[in-house]
């Protein structure tokens, strides 16, 4: 049987968390590829339902990275996403999926190293909640094996 | 006040006279064993000139304070019946005033009621068809033009002696007496104050209620309650709406022994009664011993309220 | 606006059990300005309602729709197609657009997605309160702009009772006592006469205790 390799979802905003990502691999920095990166203007683009499709398309595990607080680049964005993050954390909870699924990290553009810390730790952290009861390519796999 | 009785009543004949007047109160079960007000009423009687019975305290369901009514006055006493207008419609209400009358009760008490929310069936339905003003004149119109709400006639007017309660400690403060006058021009004929543990406040109401002259349209009788213990004092500071306990009293309880604290209670409600003969407007005092009945006769007599007059 | 919060999602799922085909439809309306039962709701239920039966083996198929409005016959008419197509509509509608649907569409169950709770407004976007109870004769007149009614628990309009606490209503300290606003705004309108004037008794024959009601426009009918 395979191990078990999540697929986690990153949305990132462009200013910040996808700069502190473009970073971490100019610094050669490792972090899994089990993350797919989506990039946005900003968090504050994030509604419930673009996480929600994440999970019914069958990730694993899905965060959003933001700016640090108060410093958004459009002022309130991630603000904003923060509160949506904490109510869709309950709505795949009703689903019955696991709240830990879902996160929200803040980091700046210079921090490439706490760009790949975050990926390795939320990737550790859904290979501990093993996949998501939607994620059929791994149980299709597993069937197969 | 006119020269013709309204009711009656043991209570109006008292205040009429001009004696301090005592009103107590009893609270029915929560069964339906008669004996349980049987015996209350045995601790009470002659300890006060009519007894206020509870019509579903707190919302919580309890003997009807008709029922119970009837039950005291077949032990010779007086009751002073109470209506919320919480649980009953316009109908339900005009049709108890009318029983009540029918089975000998003489006073009635008009009261909002606390909400459903802190008995035991916050799930029920809000009636509040009146409001306690609109009862008030609701019991006046009924006996004095002999009238249904509906402005047809009753056949055999009721005749109540009409009382309210009066919360000088609830907010807002400015308000409270206005208010007192506004059940004043609903027809009012007295009214019992929530339990005084503020003197200073309780005097500030007065002054304004007496500048408005309502101490000459409306007996007043102040409330007083003993407290048993430091804690019973301490509840009802933080947890009654409409309460208000100085932190002196709330002190002198928690200092006093425990194995004391009842007697204290008791000593601290006689003062209160002492300090309440001497303020102008008060026509009586309405002792609320709260499961405690069998201290309102200690209560009235300490106080030198006993025996009571016959008239 | 008419306010109302969708019906916790196990209640939901119950209702829908044995079913494979549905439509989740929105509307427009008052649950759009209060976010609970307009288009973007409609997606994210459908996604849940996917996931939760996709998690047991057992798929349901939805179609997702947002009318303008569910409770008026010009807009109620445009679901015809999509509701000959499915088993059952579950409607984000408040209370009536459910039954304006339930009357057109006698063959198909209407499901109500919402508990429809009350008529109200927005403080701010996302915190919707109760101000009207609809009882059919408006007070607001006499009371300064706040309603008595409906912002008192116990409906006084000649309050406030003993319970009043700094301002608060005896059930719950964040709910304001209506009576204390009453007399603040009075004052500051110099209409405290109309407190002094005792407010009569009630005639609740315009509320809903004489029945259901209905308003006609005569102009309009042909």
């Amino acid at each position: 049987m395979p191990e078990f390799e999540p697929i986690v979802v990153a949305f990132c905003c462009h200013y910040c968390a996808y700069g502190a990502a473009d970073l971490a691999g100019s610094m050669r920095l490792e972090y899994p590829t089990n993350i797919r990166i989506i990039r946005l203007p900003c968090t504050g683009k994030v509604t419930p339902i673009f996480l929600l499709r994440a999970f019914e398309k069958g990730a694993d595990g899905v965060y959003v990275a933001g700016c640090l607080e108060g410093d958004c680049h459009f002022i309130q964005g991630n603000l904003v996403a923060k509160p949506r993050v904490n109510y869709t954390k309950k709505l795949i909870q009703e689903v019955g999926l696991e709240p830990e699924r879902l996160e929200m990290f803040n980091m700046s553009a210079a921090m490439g190293p706490r760009f790949a810390e975050v990926a390795r730790e939320f990737v550790e952290r859904i290979k501990q909640l093993g996949p998501s009861p939607l994620n059929k390519k791994f149980h299709i796999q597993s069937d197969a094996a | 006040m006119s020269d013709e009785f309204k009711s009656g009543s043991n209570l109006e004949r008292v205040l009429k006279s001009g004696t301090f007047a005592v009103t107590g109160e009893c609270g029915p079960p929560r069964g339906a064993d008669a004996e349980v007000i049987r015996t209350k009423c045995k601790l009470l009687k002659d300890k006060a000139d009519a007894f206020n019975i509870t019509d579903n305290q707190t919302s919580v369901v309890r003997m009807s304070s008709i029922s119970s009514a009837v039950i005291m006055i077949q032990e010779g006493m007086e009751p002073v019946m109470q209506m919320v207008c919480r649980d009953r419609n316009r109908i339900a209400i005009q049709s108890d005033i009318l029983g009540g009358a029918a089975l000998g009760v003489k006073n009635m008490l008009c009261l909002s009621g606390d909400h459903q929310r802190f008995g035991d069936h916050p799930q029920a339905k809000n009636v509040f068809d009146l409001d306690s003003i609109q009862l008030i004149n609701t019991v006046k119109i009924m006996r004095d033009e002999g009238k249904f709400l509906s402005g047809e006639e009753i056949k055999g007017a009721p005749k109540l002696f009409i009382g309210a309660a009066a919360n000088p400690f609830a907010d807002p403060f400015e308000i409270r007496a206005p208010r007192l006058g506004k059940k004043v021009a609903a027809g009012v004929d007295f009214v019992q104050t929530q339990c005084i543990f503020n003197l200073k406040k309780f005097e500030d109401w007065m002054k304004q209620v007496v500048d408005m002259g309502l101490h000459e349209k409306v007996y007043i009788l102040g409330g007083v309650t003993p407290f048993k213990s430091f804690g019973m004092a301490r509840y009802m500071a933080n947890n009654v709406p409409g309460m208000d306990v100085p932190d002196e009293l709330l002190q002198r309880m928690k200092s006093t022994p425990k194995e004391k604290q009842a007697e204290e209670g008791i000593t601290i409600a006689v003062e209160t009664i002492k300090r309440l003969q001497e303020i102008k407007g008060i026509a009586g005092v309405h002792i609320m011993a709260i499961e405690w009945e069998e201290k309102v006769g200690e209560i009235a007599e300490k106080a030198g309220l006993l025996p009571r007059p016959t008239l | 606006m008419v306010i109302g919060e969708r019906k916790p999602f196990d209640e939901i799922m119950k209702m829908l059990e044995g079913v494979k085909k549905i439509a989740v439809l929105g509307c427009g309306g008052c649950v759009t300005v209060c976010l609970t039962g307009g288009q973007d709701e409609v997606r994210v239920l459908s996604s849940q309602l996917r996931m939760a039966r996709d998690k047991e083996g057992n798929p349901i198929e939805i179609i997702e729709k947002t009318l303008e409005r569910q409770c008026d016959p010009e807009y109620v008419e445009l679901a015809e197609g999509m509701a000959s197509d499915v088993e059952v509509i579950l409607s984000m509608a408040c209370g009536a657009g459910v039954q304006f649907m339930a009357e057109r569409y006698k063959d198909v169950p209407i499901y109500p997605a919402l508990n429809t709770t009350f008529v109200g407004g927005s403080k701010k976007e996302g915190y919707y309160v109760e101000r009207c109870q609809t009882c059919g004769e408006c007070k607001l007149y006499f009371t300064g702009g706040i309603c008595p009614i409906a912002r008192c628990s116990k409906s006084l309009l000649n309050g406030p009772c003993g319970g009043s606490t700094k301002g608060k209503c005896e059930i719950d300290p964040e709910v304001d006592c209506a009576w204390q606003l009453i007399l603040d705004r009075l004052k500051s309108l110099n209409q405290m006469d109309r407190y002094t004037d005792i407010m009569p008794i009630n005639d609740w024959r315009t509320n809903r205790d004489g029945g259901p009601r209905k308003m006609i426009r005569e102009d309009f009918q042909r």
